[in-house]
């Protein structure tokens, strides 16, 4: 594992480029698409294995080839990429393919816009026409951004499946200190072939009876609820009386946890619920944290693409009435965030 | 010989392709390095037709996964199989680029003039006149000829090659070309011509009739430099 000791002043991108080297990625496939093309040029200029296909989908295809035989491959996309990745993540998904993204969003529909927003939130944990069987993973800082990334290659080398790292630009493009000191000590899981040669393996990802289907169907689900039992992450800040439960996920945590701390200052009992993992979603801890809360407060830059996670995943027979404060492809400000909180009150 | 029974239909000609390619891998001693990629459509029905491993991928996409797998491991024989419509109509972008790229890859395109699988639908090599389920008067465009197209892109060291199912003698001298191509680092192509009984509507002689017709619009032979 290869570490510097000292504190480096650097972009998300190249945190993402030393967390993929780190993680014992071998190649990476791309196609150049904003705010997510500076993770692609920085891993070709750190000298690493690598090509550049002709769209996302060559790109995302080969990442499966490579895994099924047996090489720790990756890619980066972004909004339009990211609709067309999903054909291999959907294959990823139906043969169990360690398949690990790195997505950047970026304002949508369409092109939208090129640097930022959270619309992608669906896509990653939802896009496909299957279940939506995949780990979806969201850093609100530098440093998580690569203690993520190596979970992802980690969590999905380890159960099999997807495992897509959902940042933004604004975070890919931030310059900023990295106390690698500070960054724990974490091992790899290895790769390991999919079609080991000689193995006459036969791997099917179409069934001709839907029997068959639904019973592989049933396996990965449990499967999947046996991974997210290990694997679901969430912080909680100045939740232990919270009346306002603020629920943020991403760099608008990261927004949410400074909003907190001033609110907190004014002693208003605001708290911060924020899920590191999309998908799994922390639903135990939430729901602890619901249930005391007088009001829930979904902050987003989307409209209301956490806010339907967390609905879901609410305990029906918790009442806590939940708010939104929604800003779709915009960032959002700590102040918004303690401004909201205090008209709830 | 196959290791499960062929589950295409009474008179396909995917069987003959595939176990024509096995009877050449044996023969060159390769079946454990042989690694199997199958395009949605008829060929995904290969799935555990032959004993080499073998994985379906998506329409389209087979391309870009052997080439994946490839650069994965060099050592392996990288083998695609997909349909007209997977090559020269969802799949062509990637395989125009493999060409270009030279992949060291072996993709094999069994061209019946349609779409196979979903019902006979036209197919970027539906001859022209030929009525299908999607062109009910006939199919107007220009029949498309993917070798020859891809010619030109391609390393003079490329095999690119069309041969049909009614000729195996010549079928397993462009598997072994086209193998040797790999070797040496380079892209090939071969497409065969091939029964598609169910959908042409055809019985018995008519059906080796209609691939001889099929074969004076798409000429067998390697495609020249």
């Amino acid at each position: 594992m290869r570490r510097s000791d000292d504190k480096q002043f650097i972009t998300g991108a190249e945190v993402v480029v030393r967390a993929a080297k780190d993680a014992g990625a071998e190649i990476m496939y791309g196609y150049p698409i904003t705010p997510a093309t500076e993770v692609f040029t920085g891993w070709i200029r750190a000298k690493e294995k690598y090509l550049q296909t002709e769209d996302e989908i060559a790109a995302g295809f080969a990442v499966c080839g490579a895994i099924i035989a047996g090489q720790k491959a990756f890619t980066a996309t972004a909004g339009p990429g990211h609709v067309l990745m999903q054909d291999a993540l959907s294959m990823s998904e139906g043969m169990r393919l360690p398949f690990v993204a790195i997505v950047a969003q970026r304002g949508g529909p369409s092109s939208g816009t090129v640097i930022y927003s959270q619309q992608e939130v669906t896509l990653a944990c939802l896009g496909g026409n299957g279940e939506g069987l995949r780990f979806v993973y969201s850093p609100s800082s530098l440093e998580e951004l690569y203690i993520l990334t190596r979970q992802a290659f980690n969590d999905a080398w380890q159960y099999r499946f997807p495992s897509i790292l959902l940042t933004d630009g604004y975070l890919l493009k931030t310059r900023g200190v990295v106390d690698w000191k500070k960054i724990p000590v974490i091992k790899n899981i290895a790769a390991k072939s999919v079609v080991a040669s000689g193995a006459n393996a036969h791997l099917q990802n179409i069934y001709t009876l839907e029997e068959e289907l639904y019973q592989k169907i049933g396996d990965f689900t449990n499967d999947f609820k046996n991974a997210s039992a290990e694997i679901m992450a969430s912080e909680e800040v100045e939740t232990q009386d919270a009346d306002i439960l603020v629920v943020a996920h991403g760099i608008v945590g990261a927004s949410a946890v400074k909003a907190v701390k001033n609110l907190r200052a004014q002693k208003i009992k605001a708290g911060l619920f924020r899920p590191i993992t999309l998908q799994p979603f922390d639903n135990h801890n939430f729901d602890r944290l619901a249930q005391k809360a007088r009001c829930i407060l979904v902050v987003e830059s989307s409209l209301g693409q956490l806010a339907r996670i967390a609905r879901f995943e609410m305990a029906p027979e918790i009442a806590t009435p939940m708010k939104y404060l929604q800003s779709p492809a915009q960032g959002i400000e700590p102040e918004q965030i303690e401004q909201a909180v205090k008209d709830l009150i | 010989m196959p290791e499960n029974l062929a589950k295409f239909c009474p008179g396909c000609g995917y069987p003959i392709a595939l176990t024509v390619m096995h009877r050449v891998l044996k023969e060159r001693d390769v079946v454990n390095d042989a690694v199997l990629g199958l395009d949605i459509g008829c060929a995904l029905l290969a799935w555990n037709f032959l004993p080499i491993n073998t994985f379906q991928t998506h329409h389209g996409r087979v391309t870009p996964v052997m080439m994946g797998a490839k650069n994965a491991r060099p050592e392996s024989v990288a083998i695609g199989y997909t349909g007209d419509g997977g090559a020269y109509a969802i799949g062509w972008q990637y395989l125009c680029h493999a060409v270009r790229r030279d992949d060291p890859i072996m993709i094999v395109v069994i061209n019946n003039t349609l779409y196979g699988m979903t019902g006979g639908q036209t197919a970027p090599t539906s001859l022209q006149g030929q009525v299908t389920s999607t062109d009910l008067t006939g199919v107007t465009e220009k029949e498309f000829f993917g070798p020859e197209f891809l010619r030109p892109l391609a390393s003079p060291d490329a095999f690119i090659a069309r041969t049909a199912v009614n000729n195996p003698a010549q079928m397993m001298d462009f598997y072994n070309k086209a193998l040797d191509a790999q070797k040496a680092g380079h892209f090939s192509l071969i497409e065969i011509l091939s029964f598609c009984p169910t959908n042409w509507g055809t019985v018995g002689a008519g059906t080796l009739t209609h691939l001889n017709d099929i074969a004076k619009v798409f000429k067998t032979g390697e495609i020249k430099k």
